[in-house]
Formats: structure tokens, C-alpha cells, sequence
């Protein structure tokens, strides 16, 4: 565990620009604290979150990362944590900040990727290691994931979230903030798409961030080949997510070749499975 | 006067021979039953002696000691009230003792002398056989399960006409099995062709059948998961004449055989209720009655809303999943109850139910989720070869033509089970990298490793094909156990 105070060299620049900064920052982990001066993303969103939402949280933390940014999140369930593992399957960098002490892990459930994160990256905290958990710290948690990132994501939110507060702190300090569009009839996407009214940035994949960041994206991986069945289904699954007994009623595949083709399209990642219903990748 | 009888007492499904002795001797007049005798058999002295004056009989006024053979061994039931009052018959000169040489009694007295017809004579009258008895006088609507185990029975309505017959005033009444060949009987039997849509659960109950794969549905209520349950034991092979005969001795120890069907045919469907205890499911009591487990020996036990059951009568399944038995340990000795079973179980994916439901959104919270999927032990999740999540249909595919039929189904799983019987198929190596690129990018563990290989076994036999192909592993693998469901 390492201490920084705000005078200290290694405190990150960015979260030292900030309204009000903490007065110390906590980190544990391996990686270095100048990790948190690296050029970073905070992707972030609701804890009870859709299959939709987790996989583009996934994917986002995936695609982030292998672009070279530090993914910044909360380490909360659902979005906080998918774009947290999505960096780690990345072999990314990526920082979690707590909302209570240094010393806990909040919540417990993620403890084991809290494990992950701290093999390369850093989780911080600028409370004093005892500190409980509580629902006033988090807003105040949210400044400093603002503050440590050039630019706020936010994947899916309710209309009072609190990943909306992060958007208003990062708006205040003037770091660009994006939203993933989602379906008006879902209350779980209308937080996201009042941010879109309200002016915030569209984000339909990763390359929108890394466009006005002015990073390189990646050179693109090899176009992944499957078969001539699993591209009919692909296709189907483009057009709506379905469960593999839909697919059997409209295609021309019987169900066990239908189970094949989704399996392969599995693998291959382009799409993924909740609940008994399928889902293209983004 | 002394007398002996031979009756057979039950101990889990097996039969011990118990002799019963009635010694009668100057005292004041009375009848006292010894030899670990339990509260029904205690009754016996009075349903003994009304039923011996109903027949019109003397009931001796002298000192009558009864003793029920083994001492040591308790004895339980009403099944001892014939033998007794034949024993005491025989003791005051009013049967032939030689005429009982070879003949075991089993059956409870009604006070006006009728002879009633107790649980399992099948078992006791297999010991009778094994203890080389040939006759069996017991009621006659038990005849028929004497019959199955290959002795001659004595069937008898009333206790005056056993006693007739001691006495060789006539023949017993004749008994004319009932058949027990040909086809069982189809009549209220559930068809797979019932089933619209649910295509992939379809055929993952396909699977189950041809490789006595245990079978998880998950999916909201109303999608048919109960209705695609009941419909495994229709698309099973018919049981073959020795399972029958298992079947038919457990149904007849637990006294749940039907009436006028002396050899049960039709593969046991169990589906115990939610708040069974582990006796209940496994079997228990102090002397061991069989549980559901054991009823559905060769069949289906099926689990609706598996989480709602308590967890120690999930955990007590354990050992009857992996031995095919069960054995009950008791302070006067050990029952085993075979227990070859398929299990099926159906649960929700969330406590509200509404997960997987497209047109009601799921309201509960994390914690609640968290709480229910914790209730599934891993240990009890990885029995499971074939999960299938089952989504509500939309109205299409509802309204689409039935499948199959259950025989067509049942044709190809017989052919299976015989392609299977005949040895296992080798994995090709794609196959195999297949399985390991799966271990590499999938959360699948060791145990659901060699899962999917067992699936993907089954797949390509039921295929026809020589060995284990690519595509049989990935379908396979379309049947694990969803991250959703890992606790």
C-alpha cells in the first residue's frame, strides 16, 4: 500500500486539476502509481445491468485497453466490473477506485477480480484503510474516477444514477463525456440517452473514443472465418437477439446443427449467450 | 400343543423367513404375542380372534403364547395376522399340522374373517421361494405377485377357506395369471408431438434418453418444462422383464402397486413435491421404507423448482447419482434401495421468475439473485450433463406444427442405446482441440470438461457416426452449464 499526498510527485496531474482534490490517494496493487498518470478511460454504468449493457461493457474495456488506455471504473457489480474484466482479458492496464477504505473489498462478491486487477494495475482509494463503505462516499468516489480520466463512458444508467454524477463531474472539469445509445423503452438506458439530449457524445464502438482522444486504434485483428451456417445465423442474430428455438423456426438448420453454428459463433466471440438468449457482439 | 407357521418379515426390499411358533398351555386364558413385534402387529390378537370365530372356528380358552421367530429381528405390519391364527389353529388340533409342510402365509384378518391383501408379497414371496417353500397361502388380490416370483399361490378370500383347504376338503380357488406380455398400455401415455417450439430442449431430452444424461431446464414459468419432463419416460425403451420385476417389487414394498396390474411396465415418472424431507427423497423410517429416489428406480425422478427444495435433500441425492443406490443405515442393521434413476429438474432463473422472459422485465435485486443461485451447490450443478435454458416461445413458433412422435424418437434412442452398449467412440483430434480451445475460452471446468465429452459421445453415436467429430463437441458445448447459473 502506498500513500500519495497531493504534493507528492506522483500524484496524477489530472486529479490534481480538479475542483477539489483529495488530499491523499491510497493505492495497492503492482503497478506502478504512475500507472495513474497514463492517458485513461473511465467506462462506467449501472450495477444491475442488462446482458446488453455487460456486453458492451466487456467489450469496451477489451477494445480500450488493447488501444493502449487505462480503463478507470468503480469495481462495483454489473458494468463497473464487465469493463474491468473486459481490460483484464485484454491484458490491459486498469485502476479501480473505492468508495471506503483502502484496506476492503466492496463488494465482496468482486473480490476475486479485485485480485486480478491489482496483478498489473492499481485499485486506490482516498479513504484511510477501516473506512466502511457508505452511500455518501460513492458520489464523492465518482469525482476522482472523473478526475482520474480524460474522457467518462457511461454504458447504461437509470434516470438517477449514479454514473450519471460521474458525467456531471467529468462535464465540470471539462473531459469529454460519451454515452452508449440504448432502447428508449428500457429504463435501464434512460439515464444514457438523456445524456445524449442533453449533448453528450454518441458512442457506437470503441473507435468514437479513440477518434476524439486522437489515439491509434489497433490494427485490426484477422477477420475471424467460420461457416457458411454460422454466417446465416450471425446474421439473424444481427438483426434481433433470439434463442436458439427461434433460430431453428426461421432458418433452415435443424436444432442440433443450430447448436453447432452457435457455438462456433461463441467461440469465435462475435456472439454471447445470457439468460438462454444469443446477442451479436458489437 | 405347539405350532409352527413360516411367514417372511420385510427388511428394506428384502424378505428375512420368520417363524411364527403358538404354544398353548394350562393358565388363565389369554393370548400374548412375543418377539420384537411392533404396534400393528401387536393389534393382531384381536383382529386374530374375531376373524377365527367369523370362520366359525373354536378359539381355544387356554394360555396362548405366541412367538415370532428371530426374536431379535423387529417386526413390523399386519401381514403376520394369518400366519398367527393359522399357528394357533394348528395348536388346538383344528388344522393338520403335516398339511402346512411346505406353505408360507402372508396376510392381515378383517374381523369378520376376510383375508386382506398387505404390501409387499412380491419380496416375501421370493424368500419363501429362496427358503424353499412352494405354496403361498395369501389373499387373492396379492395371487398375482406370488405367481411373479414363481411360487404357487394359495389364494384365499376368506379365512374358512384356508382352513378348508388345510384340511383338504377342497382345492384353492384357481388362479389364472393375469398376461403379462404385449405391449404395455399406451392409452393415457404423453406424447412428445404435444410439444410445439422448444426445439433445443427437444432434443437435449433426446440426448438424455439415449445417454442417461441427467437433464437441468431453466427458463420462466409456462414454457413447458414440467410437459417436456413427463414426456421422458414415453421416448425410453420399454423396461426390459428383470427391471420389471425390480420395478414391480419396489412399488409392491412401498404398497403403491396398482390394483389389477400385477407387474408395473411403464417406467416409473416420480416428481415429489417441493418440501419433501431427505426421507422422503431417499428413503428412511426405522424400518426402511423406500423414497422417491428408489420409486423411480429405472425412471425418471423429476425436480420441479429444483431451488425451492431444502438443501440437505438435495445433497442426500448425491450418493444414488453416483452408485445407483441407496443405503440406510439403521441401529438394527443396514437397507440398500437400488436407485437407478434419470433425474430431470426444472427451475426458474431468478426468484421473480421473469429472466429469460422477453415481455416481463426481471425485478429482482442482486442480492436476491445472488441468494438463489447459492442455493444450487456446485457439487449438486456439475451432476448435470445437458442444461438448457428453455426462453419463452414467441407466438410463432406456438402455433407451428407439432414435432415428433414419441415412438419415432423412441426408435432412435433404442438404436442408440444399443450402438452405445456396444462400445464407446473414439474422439478425432480435431475434436479434441476443439475441446481444449473450448477449456481456454469458456468458463469450463475439468468436471464439465469431461461433461461435454460424455454429451458429445452420445451426440455422434445417436448420428451414427464412426467417431467423435468436431461438430459433436461443439454441440456439446451448447448444453453446459451457463455462467448464469455458477454460484
Amino acid at each position: 500500500m502506498i500513500r500519495l499526498t497531493r504534493s507528492d510527485r506522483l500524484f496524477p496531474e489530472r486529479l490534481r486539476a480538479i475542483f477539489d482534490p483529495p488530499k491523499a490517494l491510497y493505492t495497492r496493487g503492482a503497478g506502478e502509481p504512475e500507472v495513474l498518470g497514463l492517458r485513461a478511460v473511465a467506462v462506467v454504468g449501472a450495477r444491475s445491468c442488462s446482458p446488453y449493457g455487460a456486453q458492451v461493457a466487456r467489450m469496451l474495456g477489451r477494445e480500450l485497453a488493447s488501444a493502449g488506455l487505462v480503463v478507470v471504473s468503480g469495481l462495483a457489480r454489473g458494468i463497473d466490473g464487465e469493463a474491468h474484466r473486459g481490460a483484464l482479458e485484454a491484458s490491459g492496464l486498469t485502476v479501480a477506485v473505492l468508495g471506503c477504505g483502502i484496506d476492503r473489498d466492496y463488494p465482496a462478491s468482486n473480490a476475486a477480480l479485485s485480485r486480478r486487477i491489482e496483478e498489473n494495475g492499481l485499485v486506490v482509494s482516498e479513504y484511510d484503510p477501516g473506512v466502511e463503505p457508505a452511500p455518501w462516499r460513492f458520489p464523492a468516489r465518482n469525482r476522482i474516477i472523473a478526475g482520474l480520466t480524460e474522457a467518462v463512458v457511461v454504458v447504461e444508467a437509470r434516470e438517477r444514477s449514479g454514473a450519471l454524477i460521474t458525467a456531471d463531474f467529468a462535464l465540470d472539469e471539462g473531459r469529454d463525456v460519451f454515452a452508449v445509445p440504448g432502447e428508449i423503452t428500457s429504463s435501464l438506458s434512460a439515464g444514457t440517452n438523456a445524456l445524449l439530449k442533453l449533448g453528450a457524445a454518441p458512442l457506437t464502438n470503441a473507435g468514437d473514443v479513440l477518434d476524439v482522444l486522437g489515439v491509434e486504434r489497433p490494427a485490426a485483428g484477422e477477420v475471424v472465418q467460420v461457416s457458411t451456417e454460422a454466417a446465416q445465423l450471425l446474421e439473424l442474430v444481427r438483426d434481433a437477439p433470439a434463442g436458439a428455438d427461434e433460430l431453428t423456426a426461421r432458418g433452415v438448420l435443424e436444432p442440433g446443427a443450430v447448436s453447432v453454428a452457435l457455438t462456433e459463433l461463441e467461440l469465435a466471440g462475435l456472439v454471447a449467450a445470457a439468460d438462454g438468449v444469443y446477442r451479436a457482439a458489437p | 400343543m405347539l405350532a409352527r407357521t413360516v411367514t417372511h418379515a420385510l427388511v428394506g426390499l428384502d424378505a428375512r423367513t420368520v417363524e411364527v411358533e403358538a404354544h398353548l398351555q394350562n393358565g388363565l386364558p389369554g393370548l400374548a404375542i412375543v418377539g420384537l413385534a411392533d404396534r400393528a402387529c401387536q393389534e393382531a390378537k384381536h383382529r386374530v380372534r374375531s376373524g377365527i370365530s367369523a370362520a366359525q372356528l373354536t378359539w381355544p380358552s387356554r394360555r396362548i403364547t405366541v412367538n415370532l421367530a428371530p426374536a431379535g429381528l423387529r417386526k413390523e405390519g399386519s401381514g403376520f395376522d394369518l400366519p398367527i391364527a393359522l399357528a394357533i389353529l394348528a395348536a388346538s388340533h383344528q388344522l393338520p399340522l403335516h398339511r402346512l409342510e411346505g406353505h408360507a402365509a402372508i396376510g392381515e384378518l378383517a374381523l369378520d374373517g376376510r383375508i386382506r391383501p398387505v404390501r409387499g408379497v412380491l419380496a416375501a414371496a421370493e424368500g419363501a421361494r429362496r427358503g424353499g417353500f412352494d405354496r403361498l397361502v395369501c389373499a387373492a388380490e396379492s395371487a398375482s405377485e406370488a405367481a411373479l416370483a414363481g411360487l404357487k399361490p394359495v389364494p384365499a378370500r376368506h379365512l374358512a377357506e384356508v382352513v378348508a383347504y388345510l384340511r383338504g376338503e377342497s382345492e384353492p380357488a384357481p388362479f389364472t395369471p393375469a398376461t403379462t406380455n404385449g405391449a404395455p398400455p399406451q392409452g393415457d401415455e404423453l406424447d412428445l408431438a404435444d410439444v410445439r417450439g422448444q426445439e433445443r430442449a427437444r432434443r437435449a431430452l433426446e440426448l438424455a434418453a439415449a445417454g442417461g444424461h441427467n437433464l437441468l431446464l431453466a427458463g420462466p414459468p409456462g414454457t413447458g418444462k414440467s410437459m417436456l419432463a413427463r414426456r421422458l419416460p414415453g421416448i425410453l425403451p420399454p423396461l426390459l422383464a428383470e427391471e420389471a420385476l425390480e420395478v414391480t417389487r419396489i412399488y409392491s414394498v412401498a404398497g403403491l402397486l396398482p390394483p389389477g396390474e400385477p407387474l408395473v411396465r411403464c417406467r416409473p415418472f416420480r416428481m415429489p413435491h417441493q418440501s419433501s424431507s431427505v426421507a422422503a427423497i431417499v428413503g428412511g423410517g426405522s424400518g426402511p421404507r423406500p423414497g422417491e429416489a428408489t420409486l423411480a428406480h429405472h425412471g425418471v425422478l423429476f425436480l420441479d423448482e429444483l431451488p425451492e427444495f431444502q438443501r440437505p435433500a438435495l445433497e442426500a441425492l448425491r450418493q444414488p447419482l453416483e452408485d445407483g443406490l441407496v443405503s440406510i443405515a439403521r441401529a438394527e442393521g443396514r437397507a440398500v434401495f437400488p436407485a437407478r434413476f434419470q433425474l430431470v429438474a426444472a427451475m426458474n432463473m431468478c426468484p421473480c421468475g421473469a429472466r429469460g422472459d422477453p415481455a416481463a422485465g426481471c425485478v429482482c435485486s442482486v442480492q436476491k439473485l445472488a441468494a438463489f443461485r447459492q442455493k444450487l451447490s456446485r457439487a449438486l450443478l456439475d451432476r448435470f450433463d445437458l442444461v438448457v435454458a428453455v426462453p419463452r416461445p414467441r407466438a410463432a413458433e406456438l402455433s407451428g406444427r407439432g414435432g415428433e412422435l414419441s415412438e419415432v424418437v423412441r426408435a432412435r434412442v433404442v438404436q442408440a442405446q444399443e450402438r452405445i452398449r456396444a462400445g464407446p467412440v473414439r474422439r478425432t483430434t480435431e475434436a479434441s482441440g476443439l475441446l481444449d480451445r473450448a477449456v481456454e475460452r469458456l468458463p469450463l471446468s475439468g468436471r464439465g470438461r469431461m461433461r461435454v465429452a460424455r454429451v458429445a459421445g452420445t451426440i455422434a453415436t445417436l448420428a451414427e457416426s464412426e467417431s467423435v467429430e468436431e461438430q459433436h463437441v461443439a454441440e456439446a458445448l451448447a448444453y453446459r452449464a451457463p455462467k448464469e447459473l455458477a454460484p
